[in-house]
């Protein structure tokens, strides 16, 4: 075979393994979303089907499968049948740029793990997040339904709001890192200041602290889901869904969450860097295959932590929202690149 | 291989254009624009300036349309938007533009293509530097001052919003 046929089936095999953790990934995460709020608020939660209720996934998604196909009347019918599923792509798309693991050497070759290994990765990454809210928005928009309006619009202000001091949380970490290519920042992070490896969150805890709300608000949770809000709006832009459209949705909202989980452990946990390994001698496969390992634990960790927040926080007024996100975080933001330039330029 | 992408994002793209102007739902038309530019930022990465799609994306299919639609779908599309107003003054002054937009076009293609001109930021030299950088260190020293004034007539929209704003209460 020549050599664009191999390169061919290695990004091909990389696909299909990236989609499938992902998809993995959204039914693990339903069953410890579901139970971790039983857990939470002291109850039980959905322990029937299989042991300790792990195949409540499966049920949810059979019974969605059978459900009858509904379009609402006076619904842009394309645009409202087109919405989920562009939502749900937009969501898949953007985990390419991620590095879950150290390249390998594989039969001579060098393979990278990760899908697409692009200069701009980060840029990448905000360019297909934002496109995500049309989604929504359109969503909202075609149902025909007051309430979906509001979901939609409310999202789409929203996440205008947060886009902004989201992308300014992490100028700081890119001036010290010197690249946009997620691989160079996480190579900046393998590094050590004598034992404390050079994790990115040691440097910049405030860059870290609004990148974490503002990640929050983007994904549109608790306490920022303003755009579903039951007791306001139903569920806001999904009312009128029902069946696949719906799991589509809920697919891509939890792809979104594991995404930008796996994007905090990027810029400021070290990727998949396990720390003091290095002093080891380990068979190099071995030490990919740990390093995956380790990439895999730190974003369940912060998984965990969304499902925390999650069931722990009230929901937020919306002006409140609003004045939150513009007359707080996004001055911090600029505070924070102020300092690590000034920081920067004083100790070299 | 890349010139059946450039085949394929140019048409979409040009096709796409067409039906903004065509479609007789604003919020189509909005979504038919988005692509667009979706298309220019394929265009763009094509000729290897990543930096420039991604902000073709972020800054205009990602905020500026997100705004548009916002807009858009708060309106009432129905009968007041088909009545088809007669819009004489700005189709004389369309044709104008047309026209000059056509000799502008022409002397661009006779000017370059045809003699091949070309200036030091090719596609392969901006690969070598690094798309970023290249544009970063262009943009700070060659083209400071314009930059600047740019931000400054950005600044006098922020203040023209906040006015308005504040004139309502």
């Amino acid at each position: 075979m020549s050599p664009f046929w191999i390169d061919l089936i290695i990004i091909l095999i990389k696909v299909i393994v990236v989609i499938g953790a992902l998809l993995g990934g959204v039914v693990v995460m339903v069953v410890v979303e579901r139970r971790g709020a039983g857990f939470i608020q002291e109850r039980l939660g959905p322990n029937r089907v299989g042991p300790w209720g792990w195949l409540q996934p499966i049920a949810d998604g059979i019974k969605l499968f059978f459900k009858e196909e509904f379009v609402p009347a006076q619904a842009h019918k394309l645009l409202y049948l087109a919405a989920p599923a562009f939502f749900m792509f937009i969501a898949f798309v953007t985990f390419a740029v991620i590095p879950f693991g150290d390249k390998i050497e594989l039969f001579g070759r060098t393979i990278q793990l990760q899908i697409a290994d692009v200069n701009i990765g980060i840029l990448y990454i905000f360019a297909f997040a934002s496109l995500g809210i049309y989604g929504i928005v359109i969503g909202g928009w075609a149902s025909n339904n007051k309430f979906s309006l509001m979901g939609g619009v409310r999202s789409a202000a929203q996440m205008i709001s947060y886009e902004v001091a989201l992308g300014l949380s992490i100028i700081g970490v890119l001036m010290i890192g010197q690249s946009l290519r997620l691989n160079d920042i996480i190579g900046v992070q393998t590094q050590y200041w004598s034992y404390l490896p050079r994790w990115n969150i040691f440097i910049q805890p405030l860059g870290f602290l609004i990148f974490l709300i503002a990640a929050i608000a983007e994904v549109n949770r608790i306490p920022f889901d303003l755009c579903e809000a039951e007791q306001e709006l139903v569920v806001g832009y999904q009312v009128e869904y029902g069946s696949m459209k719906f799991a589509m949705y809920y697919l891509g909202e939890y792809a979104n969450l594991i995404t930008f989980s796996a994007l905090i452990v990027v810029l400021f946990f070290g990727g998949w860097h396990i720390p003091w390994i290095e002093g080891l001698t380990i068979h190099p496969l071995l030490l990919a295959l740990l390093q995956v390992g380790a990439f895999v634990v730190k974003v369940f960790a912060f998984l965990w932590f969304f499902v925390w927040v999650r069931w722990t926080f009230p929901r937020f007024r919306y002006d409140q929202l609003m004045r939150f996100g513009w007359l707080v975080l996004l001055p911090l933001a600029i505070f924070n690149i102020l300092a690590t330039g000034v920081v920067m330029v004083l100790i070299p | 291989m890349e010139l059946v992408l450039f085949v394929i994002f140019g048409a979409v793209a040009v096709a796409s254009a067409i039906m903004v102007i065509v479609s007789r739902n604003a919020v189509v038309s909005a979504l038919f624009l988005i692509l667009t530019f979706f298309c220019l930022a394929g265009l763009y990465v094509l000729l290897n300036a990543q930096f420039i799609a991604a902000l073709q994306i972020i800054v205009y299919a990602g905020a500026i349309m997100v705004l548009f639609v916002f807009v858009v779908m708060l309106l009432r599309t129905g009968k007041e938007a088909r009545r088809g107003y007669r819009l004489i003054f700005q189709k004389s002054i369309g044709m104008i533009f047309v026209v000059l937009f056509l000799l502008l076009l022409g002397s661009i293609t006779l000017m370059v293509a045809v003699t091949g001109m070309r200036g030091p930021y090719t596609a392969e030299a901006v690969r070598n530097i690094g798309n970023t950088q290249a544009f970063a260190s262009v943009l700070f020293t060659d083209y400071l001052y314009p930059f600047e004034i740019i931000s400054v007539l950005l600044l006098v929209g922020i203040i023209g919003a906040v006015v308005l704003a504040k004139k309502k209460r």
